[in-house]
């Protein structure tokens, strides 16, 4: 194998001022919003005192895990020794800390109090999982940027190892961490499971590898770099893999809730008459995030286009929103049930959901704060590309794997 | 800089009180004839300033001395609530009335250009009257329902912070000042028992401080107990009304009333399989 050679992201400046320009503009639109939620209060947004998490908590969530999932290219090359891995590792590492800081970003700016982040770093209560969650989240960026540091120095290089396995090991304690936010909530149906923390896992590997496959792919297009034929058969194989461990996963989540008959009417409500979460789960969640991107990445053609991989990988980041927006706020949406047995003729005030479906609808300063999340961990990545070296020059067949030459002759 | 201790005795004859009344003497002697008018208007303004102000301290002094807590919380009670069911009659609400009157619940305004029936699902509710069918026998059952002061309160462990607390006497509150406004209480409490401020406010009342961004739910009128009122607002409604449905007292006292009360009547908690030992108890369901 030749040495990898790293390249800052040499696109065009107008496109690449341009594209920052955009995400400027994307991330600024995200301020305003939540500065206006912010001054106004909660009462703008879709959210109430049923659906009490709303779409910021969707991105956040997913950005999040997509995360700890996108440092799994590094870890896959670093820990498990997977020589082709190797020059993507940076981008990876990259990619994991920008994806972080959006996703934290947009969950610090929907608190009720955004004001009082200071009071959340010093005042700790450790029975918490969030508690717990801000030393994981924290110590992940940390632990990232020590691992960068090895790859790129050559003083570091022999540090790769261990901090890469200290980073791997970091990841799946901080998704564990992240899925049992919601696991370990004892009073709602949807939850109480230890198998969200797993599953939480396996989406981290879908949804961060997808994201990484659709940067690494555009910036690539965007300066010219090739992309081997075997580097995309591994990706996508890879990519597949992950997908059908979700859908395996989701399986088992509900065939676990089936068993017990306390829960059925929650199963009932999120597989079949839950209106649009039902709907998004079948379509989103399973067909388009799930089973569409498996008969692409499987299909003995297209699965050699890169275009078909990058439309899988995008497929998989739609459906893992509309998971996150099933999970998150279909769960709540979902009447609590405290009576068994019993059906609640009236809930407090009219119009004070209990009993019933609590309807949530997503405002627009909403959605745009998610989505300056997005924006923010984009501008990151660009802006670390194009300064520093973290792209391979070539991820050629020939240039990264030494026995991909040999196979195809 | 360090001083040596000769250097502080040098020093001290300059601060003493001789030193400066030397010092504004031949200040004097060199200044203009002293001007009566000025003198007459600043005690005229001290005195007017004094008669402002006095009131004011001996008032603060006064409500300070009503407001005097009874000795500090102590794990020496646990208070709580029995609801009988049988009692709580249906379409009344004078619990509820008499939570939002003493917690200033009825001063939350609605913002304008919110929808109603939203507002109805984002304003502070503290006690919520239930209605329940039982799907076998068609039975109706009419219970308030509020935070239940549970033993292993689900919303203070997680709680971040630790702003969602339990007091030694059992009360489990929020305090408003380390509340970073995540709620995860919310999502975490099976009782649907918390809100959130949606909304700016703009009255509150000094016992129940209320603020934009802040989660919050029934204290069981702790302003009460801390200064020695061994009542709630709900409980005293209830029997006002002649309906005796709530009994309010300490759950660690065999002979007080909570505990005659529910050694009568077979009872039992809401969601009794998490386990959580609620001080709120139902009888009847």
């Amino acid at each position: 194998m030749k040495r990898i050679v790293y390249r800052e992201w040499l696109v065009e400046p107008q496109r690449y001022w341009g594209l920052l320009a955009m995400l400027a503009g994307v991330i600024a639109v995200g301020g305003l919003s939540a500065l206006y939620m912010e001054h106004e209060g909660h009462w703008v947004t879709g959210m109430t005192n049923s659906v009490v998490w709303g779409t910021p908590h969707v991105f956040a969530v997913f950005l999040i895990i997509a995360a700890s999932g996108a440092l799994n290219v590094a870890s896959i090359g670093t820990v498990f020794d997977k020589v082709a891995y190797k020059p993507l590792a940076r981008l990876s590492g990259l990619l994991a800390v920008a994806l972080l800081v959006g996703g934290l970003l947009v969950l610090v700016l929907d608190l009720g109090r955004p004001d009082r982040l200071l009071v959340a770093m010093t005042t700790y209560n450790f029975s918490s999982i969030f508690a717990w969650n801000i030393f994981l989240y924290s110590g992940f960026a940390a632990i990232v940027i020590g691992y960068l540091w090895t790859m790129a120095e050559r003083k570091g290089n022999h540090l790769q190892k261990p901090v890469g396995t200290f980073a791997f090991l970091w990841r799946l304690a901080l998704t564990t961490g992240t899925g049992s936010i919601f696991g370990f909530l004892v009073g709602r149906e949807a939850y109480d499971t230890a198998i969200l923390a797993p599953l939480f896992v396996v989406m981290s590997f879908a949804y961060g590898l997808a994201i990484y496959i659709l940067v690494l792919f555009y910036a690539f297009d965007a300066d010219g770099r090739p992309i081997g034929q075997a580097m995309l058969k591994r990706l996508k194989n890879l990519l597949g893999l992950f997908v059908a461990a979700v859908l395996y996963f989701t399986l088992v989540y509900h065939l676990t809730k089936l068993y017990g008959a306390k829960n059925s009417d929650i199963e009932a409500f999120l597989l079949i008459n839950g209106g649009l979460y039902t709907a998004l789960f079948w379509v989103g969640w399973v067909l388009i995030g799930g089973l569409i991107p498996l008969g692409i990445v499987y299909h003995p053609e297209l699965s050699k286009q890169r275009d078909w991989i990058a439309t899988a990988s995008a497929l998989v980041v739609a459906g893992g929103l509309a998971a996150m927006y099933v999970i998150i706020i279909g769960s709540q949406a979902y009447p609590q049930e405290m009576f068994p047995g019993h059906t609640v003729i009236q809930f407090g005030a009219p119009g004070d959901v209990g009993g019933r479906v609590a309807p949530y609808s997503p405002s627009f300063p909403e959605l745009l704060l998610g989505l300056g999340g997005v924006g923010v961990a984009l501008l990151i990545t660009a802006v670390g590309i194009r300064v520093l070296q973290f792209l391979p020059e070539s991820l050629a067949d020939r240039d990264v794997d030494p026995h991909a030459s040999a196979r195809h002759a | 800089m360090r001083i040596r201790p000769a250097q502080r005795r040098s020093l001290r004859p300059a601060l003493s009180g001789e030193a400066v009344s030397e010092a504004s003497e031949s200040m004097k002697n060199e200044s203009e004839p002293t001007n009566q008018g000025r003198r007459d208007f600043l005690g005229a303004a001290a005195g007017l300033t004094a008669a402002a102000v006095a009131p004011g301290m001996v008032l603060h002094t006064v409500d300070s001395e009503a407001a005097a807590p009874t000795g500090g919380v102590s794990d020496a009670h646990r208070w709580g609530l029995l609801v009988d069911t049988s009692k709580c009659a249906d379409g009344c609400t004078a619990c509820v009335d008499a939570c939002d009157q003493e917690n200033g619940l009825n001063l939350q305004s609605q913002p304008l250009g919110d929808d109603e029936l939203k507002w109805q699902n984002q304003r502070a509710t503290w006690i919520r009257k239930v209605k329940l069918q039982d799907n076998l026998t068609g039975q109706v059952t009419n219970l308030p329902l509020m935070c239940q002061h549970c033993e292993h309160p689900p919303c203070v462990d997680v709680c971040p912070t630790g702003a969602s607390f339990k007091r030694a006497d059992g009360i489990v509150m929020v305090d408003r000042h380390t509340c970073i406004g995540c709620r995860y209480c919310m999502m975490a409490c099976p009782y649907k028992a918390r809100s959130f401020i949606h909304e700016q406010v703009d009255q509150k009342l000094t016992r129940a401080p209320r603020g934009k961004g802040c989660v919050e739910s029934c204290n069981l009128c702790a302003h009460r107990l801390d200064t020695g009122d061994i009542s709630t607002a709900c409980a005293d409604a209830c029997s006002a009304e002649g309906h005796q449905a709530l009994v309010f007292g300490d759950l660690k006292d065999p002979t007080g009333p909570l505990r005659q009360a529910l050694a009568k009547k077979p009872n039992r908690q809401i969601r009794q399989d998490l386990g959580l030992n609620t001080g709120v108890r139902y009888a009847g369901i």
